[in-house]
């Protein structure tokens, strides 16, 4: 396969490379970094990778759209979860006054 | 080199720039707003994996209601007299060995991975229909759980957040 060739045709890979790309930033955001709210992004930055993953392969390899559904239940299920996690967030930092999660080492105070 | 390629390179660029600022970026208000951007360049990358009804659903639920989620969790969360809007990182060179490593495996993954890939690609001129219809039909008990879940969600959410509570 020439490489000129591929970078002109936009395939399943190519979209499988951004997801990866996509996967490590998330990863690398939830590893350094000490807000929570900032983790909360990290892991919003990996759902959208599995997503793009779950949709490339339903136009590329499967020929059906049960990878759309599984990425519609992602987006609900990450909705639920940013809504739970910012106000679990939101209550740690009225009670210590921090969201460092290297502080927060108690469940209550 | 036809228009979709350019369109794909495109949002592929707003996409990753966004979450190379996500990461990157000190001040985590910049952060969140570059937020905005992935969201949308991922949504842009399922309208050209002809996914017209998920790039939609995309742009409401993760435009419109998780980033300004987490930009009121950004607000008022951080001690804007102190000017603490900076987020501190931890443990910066360990974990880009990691994640160079786990992402060099992906992509080896991905790029050596003889993947089953159909003659001619999907293409539903319109997915709204057939994804109502299997929500109803082949999905409908995950369709009902994730609606159970939503809806415990939104009142766990009001309950915990809830100011002034006496346990």
């Amino acid at each position: 396969m020439q490489i000129g060739d591929w970078f002109q045709h936009p395939g399943l890979t190519h979209f499988l490379i951004i997801s990866a790309v996509l996967f490590s930033f998330g990863v690398f955001a939830i590893i350094t970094r000490r807000n929570a709210v900032m983790v909360l992004m990290g892991i919003e930055l990996i759902l959208n990778a599995a997503n793009i993953n779950f949709v490339a392969f339903s136009r590329y390899s499967t020929g059906t759209l049960d990878g759309q559904m599984i990425a519609v239940f992602v987006i609900i299920l990450a909705a639920a979860e940013a809504a739970i996690a910012l106000a679990i967030i939101l209550n740690i930092f009225r009670n210590f006054n921090t969201v460092d999660v290297d502080e927060l080492t108690q469940l209550r105070d | 080199m036809d228009i979709y390629s350019i369109v794909f390179y495109v949002f592929a660029f707003i996409t990753l720039t966004g979450a190379g600022i996500v990461v990157f970026s000190r001040n985590i208000v910049y952060s969140a707003f570059s937020l905005l951007f992935t969201f949308f360049g991922v949504a842009g990358l399922y309208v050209l994996l002809m996914a017209d009804f998920l790039a939609v659903t995309q742009m409401l639920i993760y435009v419109g209601a998780i980033l300004v989620l987490v930009l009121f969790g950004v607000m008022l969360t951080t001690n804007v007299i102190d000017v603490q809007l900076r987020s501190g990182t931890i443990h910066v060179l360990p974990a880009m060995v990691l994640v160079a490593a786990l992402g060099a495996a992906l992509l080896h993954v991905f790029w050596y991975t003889d993947w089953n890939v159909l003659p001619q690609p999907l293409a539903v001129e319109e997915t709204a229909p057939e994804i109502g219809t299997m929500f109803l039909g082949t999905y409908v008990l995950p369709f009902e759980v994730a609606s159970v879940i939503l809806l415990v969600a939104l009142i766990g959410a009001a309950m915990i957040a809830r100011r002034g509570r006496k346990v």
